[in-house]
């Protein structure tokens, strides 16, 4: 059964406002492969930078191919059952390779366009976790699996017109979800699948000694990692603001509002974690100051629109928190590997901005007109974000984790032994990053 | 255990899906839909159980 309602209108001005915003979201891309490169070993430098660039490749043709057609946006057809006297839509029912929307700046184009480079960013967050150990083209193939079926699920839930977003006019339940930039569609999908990669390909040679206990191994490179911060904020300025007014119905002029609070929640959270490292070791700690400036960034996009600047310094300094304490939870508790703080970052942060809506929120009215929900008050608007929250633990991390147990069985995940030891860039690439730079020996390995 | 844990996310899942559907009131649903969330807690906490190694595993 089709479902046909709620089609956002832009005039001129604001289609390419939101071009232009789009336009700025691969920076987020290319932020997210120099921290996870810098994070990982030198050794494996041009491997990570490599498959960065092969799965963005990947995440881009598989929407283009059938991502977008099984997301959907309001308004464009899709599946949908009545399940107590309501409509559910579970799935977009577009034709492949994006030939029923025509491309000429009309908020379906835009949102085509902004899902594409959205799932570039989806696909390099799975990378930290699985950074010095990933092969290059089970990787490749996990992504395909990550962003041509999770990621439509949820998106189409969240974005474009699905049971989540219309429980508000379904159930009274609020506006139904919020997740303006995609704390959750992009971010918290993203983190649970790193976990999910995490455990099946299992910690690094030397990572933990024969006692359980976890030795450090720092990444090789600060200043990719601190660069590609700075680069990532301005990518989530145009994510947040293009998310905001396609997916929230935001007028324009509010897209400063939302780069104000993007950037504070990031200064937020990126202090605390320089404090709290400060004063738990006597010095601030860049590799997880940076993860935390960017859960602070994860962390706003949800509620972007929709809280003061306050409220944001507020979710940005429980984000860094969040991300500080969660790092050292799953490494020394749960014995997960996680390179490039990838679980914390996102899943984490992405999980907190979610539930940061239903606390700070105060959505004016007139705001969701554009996408169909016109339901007056906030009442119930915790629930709605608890459901996404759960479908998000639920439904979404079984998937994430399953697909990429059954690839594990038939194309094995995790790199050789004598390929970790003589690092991917030799074994999958045949050439170093650094070529004139020596690789010394592989102290870390000691320990197992 | 794995396995437990997954359908137990599953069925919290689901037990949140279904408050949504056949309750009629907020509280009730509010409730149900914290009682699932509490389910996937619990299917949570054996995955990760599953995922722990023992001391003296070479890893």
């Amino acid at each position: 059964m089709p479902g046909v309602e709620g089609v956002p209108v832009f005039s001129i001005a604001a289609s390419v406002l939101c071009l232009m915003l789009i336009c700025l979201v691969p920076l987020a891309a290319v932020g997210l492969a120099l921290m996870n490169t810098g994070l990982g070993r030198l050794r494996s430098a041009a491997h990570s930078m490599m498959t960065s660039l092969c799965v963005f490749s990947v995440a881009v043709l598989v929407y283009f191919i059938w991502g977008e057609a099984l997301e959907g946006f309001s308004g464009l057809p899709s599946h949908a059952v009545i399940m107590g006297g309501k409509s559910w839509s579970w799935l977009g029912n577009g034709p492949l390779f994006l030939r029923h929307l025509p491309l000429d700046g009309s908020p379906a184009s835009l949102a085509a366009l902004l899902g594409m480079v959205s799932v570039g960013i989806l696909a390099l967050i799975p990378l930290g976790s699985g950074a010095d150990r990933w092969r290059l083209v089970a990787a490749c193939i996990s992504t395909a699996l990550l962003t041509g079926i999770a990621f439509p699920i949820f998106a189409h839930w969240a974005w474009g017109g699905g049971w989540l977003q219309r429980l508000g006019r379904n159930y009274g339940l609020g506006r139904g979800l919020i997740d303006a930039g995609g704390s959750g569609a992009i971010a918290a999908v993203g983190g649970l699948a790193a976990l999910a990669i995490a455990w099946i390909l299992g910690p690094r040679q030397g990572k933990y000694t024969l006692d359980g206990l976890p030795s450090a191994i720092p990444g090789h490179n600060a200043i990719f990692i601190l660069f590609g911060c700075a680069l990532a904020l301005v990518g989530w300025w145009g994510l947040n603001s293009a998310g905001a007014m396609l997916y929230a119905g935001v007028p324009p002029g509010h897209v400063v509002l939302v780069v104000v609070n993007t950037t504070l929640s990031a200064a937020a959270a990126g202090l605390t974690v320089a404090v709290i490292t400060s004063t738990r070791f006597g010095r601030p700690d860049a590799s997880l100051t940076a993860n935390g400036w960017t859960g602070g960034l994860v962390a706003s996009s949800a509620g972007c629109a929709f809280v003061a600047p306050l409220a944001s310094v507020a979710i940005g300094i429980v984000a860094g928190a969040l991300v500080a304490l969660s790092v050292e939870w799953f490494e020394l508790h749960l014995a997960v590997d996680d390179p490039g703080g990838s679980i914390s970052t996102f899943a984490v942060g992405g999980i907190w901005g979610l539930l940061s809506v239903a606390i700070f929120a105060r959505v004016p009215a007139g705001a969701f007109e554009s996408t169909g929900e016109m339901v007056a008050g906030r009442s119930g608007q915790w629930l709605a974000q608890l459901i996404g929250i759960a479908t998000l633990v639920g439904l979404i991390f079984p998937l994430a984790y399953c697909s990429n147990w059954l690839l594990n069985r038939f194309v094995p995940q995790r790199v050789a032994a004598e390929g970790e030891r003589q690092g991917l860039d030799l074994y999958e690439l045949g050439a170093g990053a650094y070529p004139e730079t020596v690789t010394h020996g592989d102290e870390f390995a000691r320990g197992g | 255990m794995k396995l437990l844990g997954f359908l137990l996310l599953l069925a919290g899942w689901l037990i949140v899906l279904m408050a949504i559907v056949l309750l009629p009131s907020l509280g009730a649903r509010a409730s149900f839909v914290v009682a699932g969330m509490l389910v996937e807690i619990l299917g949570f906490g054996l995955v990760v159980r599953a995922h722990l190694f023992s001391p003296g595993e070479v890893r």
